[in-house]
C-alpha cells in the first residue's frame, strides 16, 4: 500500500547551473575539518590533542550533554589544529590527511538479526549517530529517546538541488542496509518518501513508502511529516538525509565508517556544475580551484535557500550537505529597481510583480543581493503560499519574536525546523529573517521547556 | 546615473555610524534607496531573495491608483463646468482639476512624509514606505472644496494618532487614510456632508447643485443620473471614488499582480449585493428601493472595496478571516447607508468598523488551528 501526498503550495525557483549528471572523484584536499558549528546545540569535549594521529572512525569530540554521541574523524592523519573563536569556544578540529585512509573496524554486522540497543550501539560508536537528526528542534537525536517514527525523504526540491536517485544509483544495497538499521530503532515506521515511480527507492523493504508530489518544499521532511504523521507535544520524530542512510549501512556491510557523498558542485558561477564523489569535511578549495568565477560570488556549503557561507579558499564541507552552490554576489546598486516589471528578465519574484511567473521554466541567475531593506510586517497572505504544513506561519514567527512560549506551543513551534521556513525568507516583501527568529524560538524551547 | 550614485556616495559617510550627520540618516537613506535598491546582501538565513520589496507593494497600489485619479481630476472640471452650462474642452476640464486637485495631494504628502521622517530621524527607523499610498488615497476620498487646511489637520491626526502612536506602518488598526477622513468629518462637518461640497465652488456658485446621488435618495428624490453615467462616473463625488470603470481597471490590475486580496474584494461585493437584495425585497423608502446593483455603483462602495478594505495592516490577516471581513464589510456598509439618512455613505464607517475587529475575526481563525492541533494530541493519547 502506497500513500499519495500531492503538496499544492510552494515555490520552485530554477537556477542557472544545475549540475550535469556525471561524477568526478574530487582531489583528496589535504586538510579536513569537523566544525561543531554544523551541530546545533552540541558543546563538544575533545579527546584529542594537537599531534595525535587518528585513523577514519577514531573519535575527536564528543558531545559534552551526552558522551554516548561521538563525533569520529572522516579521514586518517594527524590533528594539527583545534581552532577556537571568542569564549574559546571550538570552531574546528583540522586535520592533515595521509595520502591514503586507514579504517578502524567496527565489525560487519546484519541489522536484521541485531536488537534495537545493539543497533544504536554499533551507530553511536562508529560516529555515525550524529547524521540522525530529531524533530522537534532540529537537533541530534538522543539515543535514549523512544522515536515515534523515522522519515527519509528521498528526494530533493530545493533550487538545485541534487538528484538522490543518480548519487545512490550505485549504493543500493547500503541505502537498504542503512534503513534496516533505523527500523530497528524505532517501534513506529520508516517512512521513505520518493517522487518517481522509477528509482530504485520504491522497491526498498522494510519501509513505507510515500509518493510525494508538489513545489518545493515536498522534499523537505518536516512538509512530509505534517502530512504523514503530524508531531504532537512530547512525541519525537528522526529524520536522516538519503545519502547518510548510505553511510549508516557501508557501516554495517562493511564494519567501517565510510563517510562519503557524491555532491552536486551547482550554480550560474560554476564553470562545470557536476556531481563530486567527495568525503564529509572535506577542503573546498579542492573542488573549486579553477572551476568556479571566484570574482565577487557566493561559496554556499548547502542549498542557497539553507547553506552556511563559506570562504572559497579555506571554507570546509559542512557535515550534512550533499550540495556546494556559487552564485554571484549581489553588492551592486539598481537604479529604480523597485519599479514593478522592470528588469523582469533577471528579477525573480513570487509576486507577480514581476513578469517571472509567466515563465516558470526559465533558469534565472540570482545573487545575493537583498532587493530592499528589512521592514515591518505589512504584506499578509505571501507566507501561507509557501508554506505547506498546517500552521499559521506569521502568527507563530509573531509569537516567536514575542517569546510568548505558550502561544508558540499552540501555534505548532514542535512541528516545524528553520528550514521549512526558508521559502519565507525568499519571498518576504518585508526581508524578514524568518529562519534565524524560528531557530532562536526552538533555542528557546530547548531551553524553557527541554 | 554614476553620477548620481556617486553624488550619494560622496554625502554618504556624513550620514553613517559615527558621521557629523548621523541623526539624519534615515531621511537620507529615504531618498538613497528611493533612486537605487541599496547593495545590502543577505547576511542570514537564505542567500538569495525575491524581487519584491514594500516600495515595489506600495508603488504598484500607487500604480493602481492613477486611472481613478486623472478621471477624478477630469471629473471636478467636468461637473464645474457642465452645471454652470459652461462647454469645456477635455483639456479645460483637466486644467481646472489640476488645479483643483494637486495641492491637497502635495498638503498631503507635504504634511504626511514630513511626521513620518521626523518619526523616523527620532526613532533612529528607516522611513517606512506606507505612507506614499495613504497619502495619494487621502486627497482622492476628501470633498474637492476642503480647504486645505483642514485637510492638513487630519493627515497629521492621521499620521500621529492613527499610526505613529501604535508604532508606526505594519502595527496600525486603522486604515490611515479613513481615520483622516473620519476626522475631517466629524471636525468639520460642513465642509464634509451635504448638498454643498461635491462640487467645485458648489458652495459659492447658486446655479451649481453639489448634491451626490446617494444624497439625493436619502432625501427622498430620485438618483437623477443614467446607470452608465454611474459606472463611467460623470457624476458629483469625492475625486477618486465616482467612476467604477477606473476603479475597476486599478482593481483589474491589483488582482493581476496579487497585491491587494482577491477574497476580500469578492466578499466585499457579495456583502454589499445581499444587504442590497435583503433591502430590495422591502423596498420601503427611495434607499431601500435603489436596485441593489446600483448601490455598488454609487458612492464610495467600489474604491473602498479596492483601495480601502485592502489594506492588508488593518485587514484581517488570515485567508479565512479575509471572507468573513469582507463580507461585513459590504453588507454593514449597505446598511449604513440606507438606516443613517443623515449620513448617506456607509462605506468609511464600515471599513473603519470592520477594521476594529479584524483582529477578533483572526482570532477565532486561528483558535480553529489551534483546537484541531489540540484534538490530534487527546486523540493521539487516547490510542496510545
Amino acid at each position: 500500500m502506497s500513500k499519495d501526498i500531492r503538496i499544492k503550495k510552494g515555490l520552485d525557483i530554477k537556477l542557472k547551473g544545475i549540475a550535469e549528471t556525471k561524477v568526478s572523484v574530487a582531489p583528496r584536499s589535504g586538510i579536513f575539518a569537523i566544525q561543531p558549528k554544523d551541530f546545533h546545540g552540541i558543546t563538544p569535549k575533545l579527546t584529542v590533542k594537537v599531534g595525535a594521529e587518528v585513523i577514519v572512525g577514531d573519535v575527536l569530540f564528543y558531545s559534552k550533554s551526552n558522551e554516548q554521541i561521538k563525533f569520529t574523524s572522516p579521514v586518517s592523519g594527524t590533528v594539527t589544529e583545534i581552532k577556537r573563536g571568542a569564549k574559546r569556544r571550538i570552531l574546528a578540529v583540522v586535520i592533515e590527511a595521509k595520502p591514503k585512509d586507514e579504517f578502524k573496524n567496527f565489525g560487519k554486522k546484519d541489522p536484521n538479526s541485531l536488537t534495537k540497543e545493539e543497533v544504536s550501539a554499533s551507530i553511536l560508536e562508529s560516529g555515525c549517530w550524529p547524521l540522525i537528526n530529531q524533530r522537534p528542534y532540529d537537533v541530534i537525536a538522543n539515543p535514549a529517546d523512544e522515536a515515534k517514527a523515522i522519515f527519509v525523504s528521498s528526494f530533493d526540491t530545493a533550487p538545485l538541488a541534487p538528484n538522490y536517485a543518480f548519487t545512490l544509483k550505485e549504493q543500493e544495497a547500503a541505502f537498504q542496509a542503512g534503513i534496516d538499521a533505523l527500523s530497528k530503532l524505532t517501534a513506529g515506521k520508516v517512512y521513505l518518501a520518493v517522487n518517481e515511480s522509477k528509482s530504485f527507492f520504491n522497491k526498498v523493504q522494510n519501509a513505507e513508502i510515500v509518493n510525494v508530489t508538489g513545489k518545493h518544499p515536498a522534499g523537505n521532511v518536516g512538509v512530509q511529516i505534517s502530512h504523514i504523521s503530524p508531531i504532537n507535544q512530547g512525541e519525537k520524530v528522526w529524520t536522516v538525509n538519503a545519502q547518510d542512510v548510505a553511510i549508516i549501512g557501508n557501516l554495517f556491510l562493511s564494519g567501517e565508517y565510510k563517510p562519503n557523498r557524491i555532491l552536486a558542485l551547482a550554480g550560474s558561477e560554476v564553470k562545470a556544475p557536476q556531481y563530486y564523489n567527495v568525503t564529509i569535511g572535506q577542503q573546498l578549495n579542492s573542488l573549486l580551484d579553477g572551476n568556479i568565477n571566484a570574482d565577487n560570488s557566493r561559496v554556499i556549503s548547502g542549498n542557497v535557500l539553507t547553506g552556511d557561507k563559506e570562504s572559497a579558499k579555506n571554507g570546509f564541507l559542512g557535515h550534512y550537505d550533499n550540495i556546494v552552490s556559487v552564485i554571484p554576489e549581489g553588492n551592486v546598486y539598481r537604479m529604480f529597481g523597485w519599479i514593478p516589471f522592470i528588469g523582469s528578465g533577471s528579477i525573480h519574484s513570487a509576486s507577480k510583480t514581476s513578469f517571472s511567473w509567466l515563465f516558470p521554466n526559465k533558469e534565472y541567475t540570482l545573487n545575493t543581493n537583498l532587493n530592499g531593506e528589512e521592514r515591518a510586517l505589512v504584506v499578509t497572505g505571501e507566507m501561507e503560499k509557501v508554506m505547506p504544513i498546517d500552521i499559521f506561519p506569521m502568527q507563530l514567527l509573531k509569537a516567536v519574536i514575542a517569546n510568548d512560549i505558550e502561544k508558540m506551543e499552540n501555534l505548532g513551534i514542535y512541528e516545524v525546523a528553520p528550514e521549512d521556513f526558508a521559502l519565507i525568507d525568499y519571498t518576504s516583501s518585508s526581508k524578514i529573517e524568518a529562519q534565524a527568529i524560528i531557530r532562536g524560538g526552538l533555542d528557546l524551547m530547548i531551553n524553557e521547556v527541554g | 546615473m554614476k553620477f548620481i550614485r556617486n553624488t550619494f556616495d560622496k554625502y554618504k559617510p556624513l550620514f553613517d555610524k559615527g558621521g557629523k550627520l548621523e541623526k539624519f540618516a534615515p531621511g537620507f537613506n529615504a531618498f538613497d534607496t528611493l533612486l537605487f535598491v541599496p547593495n545590502h546582501t543577505t547576511k542570514q538565513g537564505a542567500h538569495i531573495r525575491d524581487g519584491v520589496d514594500l516600495k515595489r507593494v506600495m508603488i504598484t497600489v500607487v500604480l493602481a491608483l492613477i486611472p481613478a485619479l486623472i478621471f477624478g481630476m477630469w471629473n471636478v472640471g467636468f461637473q464645474h463646468f457642465s452645471q454652470l452650462g459652461e462647454a469645456g474642452s477635455f483639456v479645460d476640464y483637466l486644467i481646472y482639476g489640476s488645479i483643483k486637485f494637486l495641492p491637497m495631494v502635495a498638503v498631503s504628502y507635504g504634511v504626511g512624509l514630513g511626521i513620518e521622517f521626523a518619526f523616523g530621524i527620532f526613532r533612529g527607523h528607516e522611513i517606512n514606505e506606507g505612507y506614499l499610498v495613504s497619502g495619494m488615497l487621502i486627497p482622492l476620498i476628501m470633498p474637492i472644496d476642503l480647504p486645505l487646511w483642514m485637510l492638513g489637520v487630519s493627515v497629521a491626526f492621521a499620521v500621529l494618532i492613527g499610526k505613529e502612536a501604535f508604532g508606526g506602518t505594519g502595527m496600525n488598526i486603522l486604515n490611515p487614510a479613513l481615520v483622516a477622513r473620519a476626522f475631517a468629518f466629524f471636525s468639520y462637518a460642513p465642509s464634509m456632508s451635504g448638498d454643498k461640497v461635491w462640487v467645485a465652488d458648489a458652495a459659492s456658485i447658486d446655479a451649481i447643485s453639489g448634491e451626490t446621488i446617494l444624497g439625493s435618495l436619502a432625501a427622498g428624490k430620485e438618483a437623477g443620473y443614467s446607470v452608465l453615467d454611474m459606472f463611467l462616473g460623470y457624476i458629483p463625488g469625492s475625486v477618486g471614488e465616482t467612476s467604477v470603470l477606473m476603479i475597476l481597471i486599478g482593481a483589474a490590475f491589483l488582482l493581476f499582480t496579487g497585491i491587494a486580496s482577491w477574497r476580500i474584494m469578492v466578499s466585499a461585493t457579495i456583502g454589499g449585493a445581499v444587504m442590497g437584495l435583503i433591502f430590495n425585497s422591502f423596498g420601503v423608502n427611495a434607499l431601500m428601493d435603489f436596485p441593489w446593483w446600483q448601490h455598488l455603483l454609487v458612492g464610495g462602495f467600489a474604491f473602498g472595496v479596492v483601495f480601502m478594505a485592502t489594506d492588508p495592516v488593518s485587514a484581517a490577516q488570515t485567508d479565512k478571516g479575509k471572507w468573513i471581513y469582507g463580507f461585513l464589510i459590504g453588507f454593514i456598509a449597505i446598511m449604513i447607508r440606507v438606516f443613517n439618512g443623515a449620513y448617506p455613505e456607509g462605506m468609511m464607517m464600515a471599513i473603519l468598523l470592520m477594521n476594529v475587529f479584524a483582529p477578533t475575526i483572526d482570532h477565532y481563525v486561528v483558535e480553529g488551528n489551534i483546537k484541531r492541533r489540540k484534538n490530534r494530541q487527546k486523540n493521539n493519547l487516547e490510542t496510545a
